[in-house]
Formats: structure tokens, C-alpha cells, sequence
């Protein structure tokens, strides 16, 4: 439950190899970090999983079924949850409305006419909502309108929206980024905490602090395919990694 | 109460005591007095009120929870008033068959339209549902005159074979009635100088809209309409939610094209005549500024908004240079021919002038439409009344603390 196999990925744009040839293995319940330099093709591996793009060729496998040629809704409705680099939640809402739409979605499907109940008297969808914005902490301000909330409040936010649906499979794509060593080290707890619920992760972060705390696999990507993978102990030693970070940083 | 929240229930029930004693809230004014002509309380203008609310409260079902901006419902009020039509003249004369095949009919047109139109978002959907209405308008006025009969419009006729009623009475068409009660009748309460006129279409339109509101109330406070507005604040993420978003915005928008064809068939219902210009483009303008100038996206705004809209329409044409210089008569002469001068590009078939200046403050002074004012002034009288001492909080419970 919640592996994933990638095998050939190969993705071009214009001539240019953002992804070439990446084959990734992610064991169900682990979390798996992929780090690399910027323009490394992490994030547009992470595309090719929620339908966000199609690979020109290649397998992306999710528990024995193929995520490619799905909508992102369907994809989602499988079972993976995604957590994007810039917040994407909705900012004119209010919290709890915030996290209660994924949650009916989870118990909806992606399509139902259910326009006859209040939504004050979905008790059951409520209770789960609130329950998960205590869970990341959020729970003081459920009245505000998620846009007003700061960057690291709209990223917890984001994570409560995908974590309340049960995802099997979730992906964070840069979960810190943009936070104060404080809030990193909040989500680091957090992510933790959740991963007690064996939940497979996949992590994109430049912070090695969060991918050396969180990971237990680590996978290194640069121009466009992956060069290194390990445990952290293993990838902290390695050479090649080292060159292609440093690399880049003097780019 | 009617399984809505205490908030939506008091609004609702307000709305429900406002339409019913609309003929007499429009009348303030005595009879003959100076004033009168600013009441609105006439059969004609009230139905008029209340079908264009329903044909805005529909729209605000599409643009105000889903941010899909149609500019071509007037299409499908269109639509609707050519079936009504057809069922008068081919069915019975009884409102019903004809108002609900209006409403069919409507919906199955708004489906396709939808279907095809949605597939865009933001300003190409606009031109799509643009496209489809006036192209609608065209074809009504020249290749399907058989069934619009084009330029003259669709009207009943002394040999209509009306099936399951009778083609005519006495050498004349019949009314159109609801099971027997005919629309244009009613009867005139005169108490003192105020005459009050209770007319059987109005009620039926209100009785009408009062569903139409009470089901959109509903629609917004269900999580089908929790999902609507998650459309329009983050289509994006809502489909990485696992969301579908194009069966619900297509269903918003058949809803939305459904009360349209209500609207249409309540108009030929009072009135038994469709024309293409109906299905105009100015027309579908004019129910985005009813939703706009009212509240989009909110429950009553709409219906403000259709009600000041149809009150300017009705009510400030009509003013005249005449009545002008009446009202001015107690100044010296110079100065009441420049007064009048002044004001004259605003009245009468000025009109639109004063609209589209009062349309534009609303816009820039007020985003949230009337109802955006309104909640303004209560804030104010709130701030007043808890402001010298406490006391004022504990009677509000639902107020916000001063700040």
C-alpha cells in the first residue's frame, strides 16, 4: 500500500531534458526526500504524478496502477494528496470551510449533487475538519479567511487539507520553504507526527536540517536525472552529490 | 425554521413579508399627490420586480458562487418565453404546462450551451455564452421564424388549436389563468387617498420567487454550493482536491440557466407575447448589472439589484421637463430653467445617464453592491449604540466588538 515505482521517466520541453530517464523506487510507509540543486527537474518529476504533466515516456506506477493519461482530480481520488511549493489553498473561505472541502471530496467522490443538507449539519465532516486543524495547530483561528493567513499558517493549512482526506500517498513539494527555523522545526514535529500514520511521503527540500531529520531514503537529482541514492548517512558522504550542489550553488 | 440556519430564516422571512406586502410598501404616496408618481406599486411593475429577481437570483447562482461570468442568459429567458408561448397557444391557456416547459426546455438549451461553453474559463467563456445568446438572437429573427415568427414576435392567435383548453371566447383570445384564477385580475383596496391594487399574477410571480429564493438559499449553504465557491476562489486546487470541477460548474450552470427560463415563461404567463429581443445582448447585460449593483454573491443582492434596476427603468423615464419645472415652480424663473436645464440629461430617456453614474459609485465606493451598504449602515448604527456605554453588547449577541 502507497508505493510508488517510477521507471524511464523522460520528459522534454522544447528540446530541453527536464527529466531524463529518472527511475525512483518508493517503499510504502517511508518517507522519501529528493533533493537537488534549482533547475534539477524535481519538481517537474513531481508534476508527472498528479497529472499536472505526462511524461513522453516511462511508467509511474501507484499500488499496481498507472498514474499517467489521469485527471489530477482522479489521481487525487486514488489516493494522493499533494502539498504544493507556493500554498495552494482558498483564500476567500474560511478555515474550516478551508479543510472541509477536501474532506467531502474524500467522502463525495469527485462529483455529487449535494445540494440539499446544510452544510452546518454535516456534524461527521465538521468534526474531522476541526479535529485536523487542531492537529497543525490552527484550531484558535478556524473563523479567518485562510488568505489572511501567514505563509507558514497557509502551509499548515494546506497540509490539514490533504491530510484530512487519508492519503496513502502524500507529496510535499518544498513543505518549509520561506519559514523561520521556529515554524521549520514545528513541520518537521508535525510531518513526524503524521508519519506515524504510515503515510508513504515524497519530499522535495532544499533544507537539509528537515531532509536529514524526516528522511529515511534520500534520492539526488541534477539536470534532470537522478545520481545518488541512499540513506542520508550514505548521500551526506557522497562525492558526486557534493559536486553537483556545490556546482550549482556557484552557478 | 424551513431547515435554514436562524440568519438565512429571519432573512427569509423578511423577504416573505416584503413580497407580500409589496403592494402596499411600493404605494406610499397618496393617490393624485405630487408624489405618486414615484410609487411602484402597479400589477405591471411589481411582476416585473419579482420575474427579473428570479432571473437574477439564478444568475447569482452561476457568477456569484462559481466567478463564471455568463453574458448570455438572457438566451434562455428567451428560450423559456418562446416555449411558454407555445404552450399557450398549443396546450391550454393554464400558466402551469407553459412555466414548466419553460423551464425544461431552458434547461436543456442551457445545457448545451454550457456543455460547449465551459470548456473555457475568464473572459473566452464570457465570449462563448456571448456568442451562443446572439446567435440565438439572430436566428430568432430570421431562419427560425417559423417557430419565433421573427421580427414581429410570437403571439397568440384566434385560431390557436389549444388542445386541452379552447381557442377562443366570445370572439376574443382568453386570458391566461392559474386553474381558473386569471392573471390580470384582482382587486383595489382604497383606504383614504391611497388605492392599493392585489393582482393574482403578481402573487403567483411572488409566490414563485419565494421558491426560487428559498431553494438558492439551499443551494449556497449545501456543500454542492460549498464546492461552487471553492470553483471561484481556487479552481486549481480543487481539482488536485480530487474535485471534478466541470460537472459542478456545468450543473451551476444549467440551475442558473433553468431559473432564466423561469423568469421567461412567468413573463409570457403575464403578458402572452415573445420577442427576440429578449434574447439581446443588452439583455444579458442587464441582469450582470442587476447582480453586480445588488451583491454578487449575495442572497438577496440580486433581487435588490433586479429591483433598482426595473425601478429606475420604470419609474425615472417617466419623469419629464414638465414635472421638472412643477417641482421647481416656487423658484424665480431664470433659475428654474437652469435647474431644469441641469437635470434634464438625467431623467426621462436620460435615464441610463443616472444608472450608469449610480451603477459606477456602487462599483467604485461599494465592491459588495447595495447589500454591501447595507451592512455599512448597520455597522454604523451598531458602533452608535454600544459606543458610550456597554450596555449596547449584550443586546447585540451577534454583534462584532468595536474595534
Amino acid at each position: 500500500m502507497g508505493n510508488l515505482v517510477v521507471q524511464g521517466v523522460n520528459k522534454a520541453f522544447a528540446g530541453l531534458k527536464a527529466l531524463n530517464n529518472v527511475n525512483l523506487n518508493v517503499q510504502s510507509g517511508t518517507v522519501h526526500a529528493i533533493i537537488g540543486p534549482n533547475g534539477a527537474g524535481k519538481s517537474t518529476l513531481l508534476n508527472c504524478f498528479v497529472g499536472k504533466l505526462e511524461p513522453d515516456t516511462g511508467t509511474v506506477m501507484f499500488e499496481d496502477q498507472s498514474l499517467l493519461n489521469r485527471q489530477p482530480h482522479e489521481i487525487n481520488q486514488l489516493g494522493v494528496s499533494r502539498v504544493f511549493q507556493t500554498p495552494e489553498i482558498f483564500p476567500d473561505l474560511g478555515l474550516l470551510e478551508n479543510v472541509m472541502i477536501p474532506a467531502f471530496a474524500h467522502r463525495d467522490g469527485s462529483f455529487r449533487l449535494n445540494w440539499l443538507p446544510r452544510i452546518d449539519n454535516e456534524a461527521e465532516i465538521r468534526e474531522r475538519a476541526e479535529h485536523m486543524l487542531e492537529d497543525v495547530g490552527l484550531a484558535d483561528n478556524k473563523a479567518d479567511h485562510a488568505g489572511a493567513l501567514s505563509r507558514g499558517d497557509k502551509r499548515r493549512l494546506e497540509l490539514a487539507m490533504c491530510l484530512v482526506q487519508e492519503p496513502r500517498l502524500l507529496l510535499l513539494d518544498e513543505p518549509t520553504a520561506g519559514m523561520s527555523r521556529a515554524d521549520t522545526n514545528n513541520t518537521i514535529d508535525l510531518l513526524k507526527r503524521i508519519g506515524e500514520r504510515g503515510i508513504t511521503k515524497i519530499v522535495i527540500e532544499h533544507d537539509m536540517h528537515v531532509v536529514f531529520s524526516l528522511a529515511q531514503k534520500v534520492s539526488v537529482m541534477a539536470q534532470g536525472t537522478v545520481i545518488a541514492e541512499g540513506s542520508p548517512e550514505e548521500i551526506r558522504g557522497n562525492p558526486k552529490v557534493q559536486e553537483a550542489y556545490l556546482g550549482g550553488a556557484h552557478l | 425554521m424551513f431547515g435554514l440556519s436562524k440568519k438565512d430564516g429571519t432573512l427569509f422571512l423578511v423577504v416573505i413579508g416584503m413580497t407580500l406586502f409589496a403592494p402596499i410598501l411600493l404605494n406610499p404616496f397618496p393617490e393624485g399627490s405630487e408624489l405618486a408618481q414615484f410609487n411602484a406599486g402597479y400589477p405591471d411593475l411589481m411582476q416585473r420586480f419579482v420575474i427579473f429577481g428570479i432571473f437574477a437570483i439564478g444568475f447569482n447562482i452561476l457568477f456569484g458562487l462559481t466567478g463564471y461570468l455568463s453574458f448570455g442568459h438572457a438566451a434562455f429567458l428567451g428560450v423559456g418565453s418562446y416555449a411558454g408561448v407555445w404552450m399557450l397557444k398549443l396546450l391550454t391557456m393554464n400558466v402551469v404546462p407553459a412555466i414548466m416547459v419553460s423551464v425544461v426546455v431552458a434547461g436543456l438549451f442551457s445545457a448545451l450551451v454550457g456543455y460547449i461553453s465551459l470548456r473555457r474559463s475568464g473572459i473566452y467563456f464570457s465570449i462563448l455564452t456571448l456568442a451562443f445568446a446572439q446567435m440565438s438572437f439572430a436566428l430568432a429573427y430570421s431562419v427560425l421564424t417559423p417557430i419565433t415568427n421573427g421580427e414581429t414576435g410570437l403571439q397568440l392567435a384566434l385560431d390557436d388549436p389549444r388542445i386541452l383548453g379552447v381557442s377562443q371566447v366570445n370572439g376574443s383570445i382568453p386570458p391566461t389563468n392559474f386553474f381558473g384564477f386569471e392573471m390580470r385580475d384582482g382587486f383595489t383596496l382604497d383606504i383614504a387617498s391611497w388605492s392599493f391594487t392585489f393582482n393574482v399574477g403578481y402573487y403567483l410571480c411572488a409566490a414563485i420567487m419565494l421558491i426560487a429564493f428559498y431553494l438558492s438559499i439551499r443551494i449556497f449553504r449545501s456543500p454542492f454550493g460549498i464546492m461552487l465557491q471553492a470553483v471561484k476562489t481556487n479552481q486549481q486546487r480543487l481539482r488536485f482536491t480530487g474535485v471534478n470541477t466541470r460537472p459542478y460548474t456545468l450543473a451551476a450552470f444549467i440551475i442558473s440557466g433553468m431559473y432564466a427560463g423561469l423568469a421567461g415563461g412567468l413573463m409570457v404567463a403575464m403578458d402572452p407575447l415573445a420577442g427576440a429581443e429578449r434574447m439581446q445582448w443588452t439583455a444579458s447585460g442587464e441582469v450582470v448589472l442587476m447582480t453586480i449593483l445588488g451583491g454578487a454573491g449575495t442572497l438577496i443582492g440580486p433581487v435588490l439589484g433586479a429591483g433598482v434596476i426595473k425601478y429606475f427603468e420604470n419609474i425615472f423615464s417617466k419623469i419629464n421637463d414638465n414635472v421638472l419645472y412643477n417641482w421647481f415652480s416656487f423658484m424665480p424663473d431664470a433659475l428654474q430653467d437652469a435647474f431644469v436645464f441641469m437635470i434634464h440629461p438625467f431623467i426621462g430617456k436620460g435615464w441610463h445617464l443616472t444608472l450608469g453614474i449610480m451603477f459606477m459609485l456602487v462599483i467604485i465606493c461599494l465592491p459588495g453592491g447595495v447589500v454591501e451598504g447595507g451592512q455599512r449602515i448597520a455597522k454604523l448604527f451598531r458602533r452608535k449604540k454600544s459606543g458610550p456605554a456597554d450596555s449596547g453588547a449584550a443586546s447585540l449577541p451577534n454583534s462584532t466588538p468595536a474595534e
